[in-house]
């Protein structure tokens, strides 16, 4: 499902290039739950980002579901990463005007999916992160936690085949993370495929396989094939 | 798709309502200023020029310059009426005064000294009673005909024949009164005051015509009758020309419309300022809200929005804001010009033209300035979007 070869980012700061990625290759294949970790400033967000194609490499080469992503048309992108990503954002990303119910629909509204089944949709999901009293809360009304589900709610609404989490339980409590990680769980049972980073090893652990990001590099792709 | 973005617009209008607001506000500004403007302009123009036309299509007017001798006298007007060309000629002595009537007292009347041939020049009707009579010249008799609204003012009634009153110590007699012209934009026509020239003339202590009006036997006559009219006074002031001044209507007209056009282009270019304020105004808001938009549109982009689903929505958002900002300004404007219209005592209307090139000016800056930056953000990678900081 994800191929990447040789894959470089890097910022211009001044004088200086950073290497947020160093010539990074490895392999998620359909239906795998692959944990990436490492340690702040690592360049696991950039690397999601691209995987997400929010975002494109200055080198190497990426295939997403065998094809190439620098092939795509701008309208394909666009209907990928409205129909098969569900992008969870270390930021969350909702947006400030609209209630978690409307965040929640968003998505679903540019896949023109009917009015009545979107509501009932991205109840069900908003329900099922525990946040069925928050539905008429704009964010700035929520916790950060609260807020953190909301926008797992929200890729999970689109049931999307790659599901792309940075940080996903960064902000709740223990009880709460284990909650949205049996989701994961569950949702990776049903074939779905799902990256997530983590800095906790509980999380990572409960991955069928690791990989490991530091100052850009790949450090030991445990487990699977590369 | 199209009416998810334009339910999508209503939300994003009504999510931030200040910001709609001061887009509303700059264009109802500047469509108001501009459309009032113009109507007051235009409305200036019609109010002077009906009040010249309500003069009656044949006529001539004739000032005098007034020096210690003035050869100007009824006997002359009298030689110069026989010309083939001209119909009629009246003497116009003017002034205002205090009218008493009993305890009432009237001081809006247009005071007229002038003779019987008045009548036909002016083309005026009398309701009840007579108009002014070659014996009320011969004897100065203390008799007047009385304007619609004089007469009501004075006895409550425009049934006022055989009433008396004074003006100056004086007592006259009613002896007519003129249906009402009705025309609120003339205003003297039913305020009027008439009495005999040979009375006036020595009441009021002038000595010799200052004003008088020549009507034309016909409508082509005119020309004919000015000329005459010109030789006749050139003869009499041994063609002192500066003495004397001869207008007909036309070039009346003329000179006030050189005037309004003069004023219309003034008030529009205030207008224009206005709306150009207006406009610039639409453009602040619309680019101080891009670092907040480009997150937004960074955001949408992220979860899978084409860059049409957001060009569509910016668009129908910016026609929707300055269109409802163009129409509240054309409502706005024509209330105003209904309130304002009594007050200014004008018949003020809404050109349409101007109407519609305020409009269209004002959604012409909204939509540019609100696609514009929406244009650039959409361009960008989602990730550049959401990173952006302004
Ligand atoms: N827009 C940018 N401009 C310059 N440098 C950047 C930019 N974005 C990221 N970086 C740098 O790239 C590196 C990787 O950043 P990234 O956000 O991927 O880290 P991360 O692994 O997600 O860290 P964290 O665990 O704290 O979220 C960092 O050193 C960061 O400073
Ligand atoms: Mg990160």
């Amino acid at each position: 499902m994800i191929q990447m070869h040789d894959i470089v980012k890097k910022y211009v700061m001044g004088e200086e290039e950073i290497y947020a990625l160093d010539h990074v290759s490895f392999q998620v294949k359909p239906g795998e739950f692959v944990a990436i970790t490492g340690p702040s400033g690592s360049g696991k967000s950039t690397l999601m980002n691209i995987i997400g194609c929010l975002d494109i490499a200055d080198e190497g080469e990426y295939r997403l579901n065998g094809q190439k992503v620098d092939s795509y048309t701008e309208r394909d992108l666009a209907r990928i990463r409205n129909r098969h990503i569900g992008f969870i954002f270390q930021g969350f990303n909702l947006l400030p005007k609209l209630d978690a119910l409307e965040n929640v629909e968003l998505p679903m509204i540019y896949q023109n999916v009917p009015h009545a089944q979107r509501r009932q949709r991205a109840e069900e999901a908003l329900e099922r992160v525990g946040l069925k009293g928050r539905m008429r809360h704009k964010p700035q009304e929520m916790s950060g936690g609260q807020q953190q589900r909301c926008a797992i709610a929200r890729a999970l609404a689109v049931k999307p085949s790659l599901i792309l989490a940075d940080e996903p339980t960064g902000n709740l409590d223990q009880k709460t993370g284990q909650e949205i990680l049996a989701l994961f769980d569950e949702l990776n049972a049903q074939g779905n495929t799902i990256v997530l980073i983590t800095h906790d090893e509980h999380v990572a652990a409960r991955a069928r396989r690791q990989i490991r990001i530091e100052d850009g590099r790949i450090m030991e792709p445990s487990g699977g094939s590369v | 798709m199209i009416i998810q973005s334009i339910k999508m617009a209503f939300k994003s209008i009504a999510g931030n309502k200040m910001r709609s607001f001061l887009t509303v506000l700059g264009v109802v500004i500047g469509v108001m200023a501009i459309v009032m403007l113009v109507a007051v302009a235009q409305g200036a123009n019609s109010s002077v020029a009906s009040s010249i036309e309500g003069l009656g299509t044949n006529l001539l007017t004739v000032s005098v310059r007034s020096t210690r001798y003035n050869p100007l006298s009824m006997e002359k007007l009298d030689e110069l009426q026989q010309d083939a060309s001209i119909a009629y000629v009246a003497p116009m002595l003017t002034t205002s005064g205090t009218a008493k009537a009993g305890v009432t007292t009237y001081t809006e009347g247009s005071i007229q000294g002038t003779t019987p041939e008045y009548a036909q020049i002016r083309n005026l009707t009398v309701a009840t009673g007579r108009f002014l009579s070659q014996p009320d010249m011969d004897n100065r008799s203390k008799v007047v005909v009385l304007g619609s609204e004089a007469a009501q003012e004075l006895f409550g009634t425009t049934r006022a024949v055989g009433e008396t009153f004074t003006i100056s110590g004086y007592t006259f007699t009613v002896v007519g009164v003129l249906e009402s012209e009705g025309d609120s934009s003339t205003g003297s026509g039913d305020t009027q005051i008439i009495l005999p020239f040979t009375l006036a003339e020595r009441i009021f202590s002038q000595k010799g015509i200052t004003s008088f009006y020549v009507s034309a036997a016909s409508a082509d006559e005119v020309t004919a009758a000015q000329t005459a009219t010109t030789d006749y006074l050139d003869v009499l002031f041994d063609g002192d020309s500066d003495r004397y001044n001869v207008f007909n209507q036309t070039s009346m007209l003329e000179t006030l419309n050189e005037a309004t056009a003069t004023l219309t282009m003034m008030l529009g270019g205030i207008a224009a300022i206005s709306l150009l304020v207006g406009g610039i105004g639409i453009m602040n808001i619309m680019l101080v809200s891009v670092s907040e938009r480009t997150r937004e549109i960074g955001i949408r982009k992220a979860i899978g929005a084409a860059r049409s689903n957001i060009l569509s929505q910016f668009l129908i958002e910016a026609l929707a804001v300055s269109l409802l900002g163009g129409l509240l300004g054309l409502v706005l404007a024509w209330g105003g010009l209904l309130i304002l219209g009594p007050v200014l005592d004008m018949t003020l209307t809404i050109s349409p033209q101007i109407a519609l090139l305020a409009i269209g000016f004002s959604v012409f800056i909204g939509v540019v300035f609100g696609i514009y930056p929406a244009n650039k953000a959409s361009k960008l990678r989602p990730i550049e979007a959401l990173r952006y900081e302004g």
